[in-house]
């Protein structure tokens, strides 16, 4: 029997949509800039609500973000949005100048990252921008995995102070965390319990990685589930806390495998508790189109990859 | 504090060219042409233009504020901070040193009063100065927000997306100045990459331009007095301050030599020869 279900899709954006019109309700101080990709990134509801704290930028990503930071000196607390690859490369020194290294409160909220995007191709099919933006000083980078776990993310981003990366995606997935749950930045949560092999994943691979747990149980192998919706910063505790229990890693993610999360992993790993492990990531390519589901297996990044690099892995042991 | 008058200011400006030629020549590393050049509209701001307290909140609430986007010539703005009372004068000593919270290019991550936001890779502190026009406006604070930027600064696209949203949006409790000193590290402006009509541009985009003579200390307050009349009239402000690099020194003046080289023992006395040390030094 499932341990997780789901009786509907919802698309993450669409969480971050209600969260920032929840936060507009009960924080005056937010305000939201989009640099000409409103309905894309949900944010009508907020704009039409609170018009006198949302600016358009057009399509002026560089400068939104200058002024999110300068929006910043006399108290709001600036919720950017446009795709995640606008969000990131194409504003990678203001991101760095003006809001990490100047430790402003902005929240950069980046909707269609990675291969999920789909049929745009790979001009808009960023799956870099986990690293580029761990790579920061100063910058927490959250990936939530659904509709339940966006909205409550960028709720809980709002009462953080500092400059954060909100990463979701565009088509719609199954909605399967609780709704209303509390959201702690750093703190991993652990889905499933096991013991033979850990899955760390996050994002649009948490699910996957939930199918990937039913079809290794049925091969008599035992996973634990672990959803990291915080790459940084790591919950370390969480990731020695279940390797010390299985001895061995699958880490799972929509993201490059150079600087993305089972980097991160690792890399707790080799300096407390070195293990085996194998990442399901992509693997030094950029995208291309097609739909999200044929993107996702043609590039490796479902429930059978993971199933397969648990079986690897664990040989390994 | 208490408003200077011009013959003041003048005094005022002497000693901080010795502060920008002492900082620059103790570490042998910083900008000084670009410094000299804008003394007098920087001595001008915090001395008699500026709605400010020295007692820094990095908020600016109720205050005029002020962001340096062309962050390298970071020596007039911490001379000035510093003889206006947001630290020591004492503290200019370590300019660029290590452990210093003069960084090369101003920073706000070592607490020094007077930062908002780091500058230094240019073309992003007009959009940042438009942000907090923006938050002053949300907060009815009917204060203004200042920001300097070179002209070889002009170069970056960011600088044209963000005169884009100024105008169409209307943001008119700002006052952007421009040095127009015409030079830039590897040439005048004219022969790296001419920026045309900048008037012409600016107008264009829909700014109110005013010009301004930037070296002679009575035009620089005269210009920004009515700057500060053209505000709350639905534009963005431009000034577009003419000036010579190296200004007050007579071997660096006027060319784009001396944007980034310190001067050596001889080069600084020389200097500072010509410049009356009014205030005593630091």
């Amino acid at each position: 029997m499932a341990k997780f279900t789901y009786t509907e899709k919802k698309d993450t954006r669409s969480g971050f949509g209600a969260g920032l019109l929840e936060l507009g309700k009960k924080n005056e101080n937010v305000v939201a800039l989009c640099a000409d990709l409103t309905g894309s990134l949900k944010m009508d509801a907020f704009k039409k609500e609170f018009p006198e704290r949302f600016f358009q930028t057009g399509i002026s990503e560089a400068n939104m973000v200058g002024m999110a930071a300068g929006m910043t000196i006399g108290g709001k607390v600036p919720f950017t949005g446009t795709f995640a690859n606008f969000s990131t490369s194409r504003v990678y020194d203001q991101v760095r100048q003006s809001i990490a290294y100047s430790e402003k409160n902005v929240k950069l909220c980046a909707s269609h990252a990675g291969l999920t995007l789909g049929e745009d191709g790979a001009t808009h099919q960023v799956l870099e921008d986990i690293g580029m933006m761990k790579m920061l000083p100063n910058m927490t980078v959250i990936n939530p995995c659904d509709y339940n776990q966006t909205k409550a993310a960028t709720i809980a981003i709002a009462d953080y102070e500092g400059p954060v990366y909100l990463r979701f995606g565009r088509p719609k997935v199954p909605v399967f965390m609780q709704e209303d749950q509390p959201f702690e930045i750093g703190k991993a949560i652990q889905l499933i319990e096991g013991s033979d092999v850990s899955i760390f994943a996050t994002g649009h691979l948490v699910w996957e990685a939930i199918l990937a747990e039913e079809m290794l149980a049925a091969k008599g192998i035992s996973a634990e589930i672990i959803n990291i919706h915080t790459i940084k910063p790591i919950d370390k505790e969480a990731i020695l806390k279940s390797v010390a229990k299985t001895g061995c890693v699958v880490s799972a993610e929509e993201h490059q495998l150079n600087g993305g999360l089972g980097d991160s992993i690792a890399q707790v790993l080799i300096q407390n508790q070195p293990a085996p492990m194998e990442y399901v990531a992509i693997q030094d390519k950029f995208g291309e189109s097609g739909t999200p589901d044929q993107l996702m297996k043609k590039y490796g990044l479902n429930a059978e990859n993971i199933v397969k690099a648990a079986l690897k892995v664990i040989k390994r042991k | 504090m208490a408003k200077k008058s011009t013959e003041e200011l003048v005094q005022i400006a002497s000693q901080v060219r010795r502060d920008i030629l002492r900082m620059v020549h103790a570490q042998n590393s910083g900008h000084p042409g670009g410094s000299l050049g804008c003394t007098e509209f920087m001595v001008a701001l915090y001395f008699k233009i500026l709605n400010h307290s020295t007692e820094f909140s990095m908020d600016g609430k109720g205050e005029d504020i002020f962001f340096l986007s062309n962050g390298h010539i970071s020596p007039v703005w911490y001379s000035v901070l510093a003889r206006s009372g947001y630290f020591d004068i004492k503290e200019l000593a370590t300019f660029r040193k290590i452990d210093s919270r003069l960084q090369g290019h101003p920073a706000t991550e070592e607490g020094l009063p007077g930062i908002r936001v780091a500058s230094g890779s240019l073309g992003q502190g007009l959009s940042v100065a438009l942000g907090a026009a923006l938050t002053k406006k949300l907060n009815n604070d009917c204060n203004l927000v200042f920001v300097l930027m070179g002209d070889g600064e002009l170069e970056e696209g960011q600088i044209w997306e963000a005169a884009l949203f100024g105008a169409h949006n209307g943001v008119d409790n700002i006052i952007a100045t421009v040095d127009y000193n015409g030079q830039q590290i590897d040439g005048p402006v004219d022969e790296v990459l001419s920026l045309g009509n900048l008037k012409a541009k600016w107008e264009a985009f829909g700014w109110q331009v005013i010009e301004t003579d930037g070296n002679d200390m009575n035009a620089v307050v005269q210009s920004l007095e009515r700057a500060k009349t053209m505000t709350g009239k639905g534009k963005p402000i431009l000034n577009l301050m003419r000036t010579e690099m190296g200004h007050g020194v007579d071997f660096m003046v006027g060319s784009h030599k001396w944007h980034g080289v310190a001067p050596n023992d001889e080069q600084l006395a020389d200097a500072l020869g010509q410049l009356e040390e009014t205030l005593g030094d630091y």
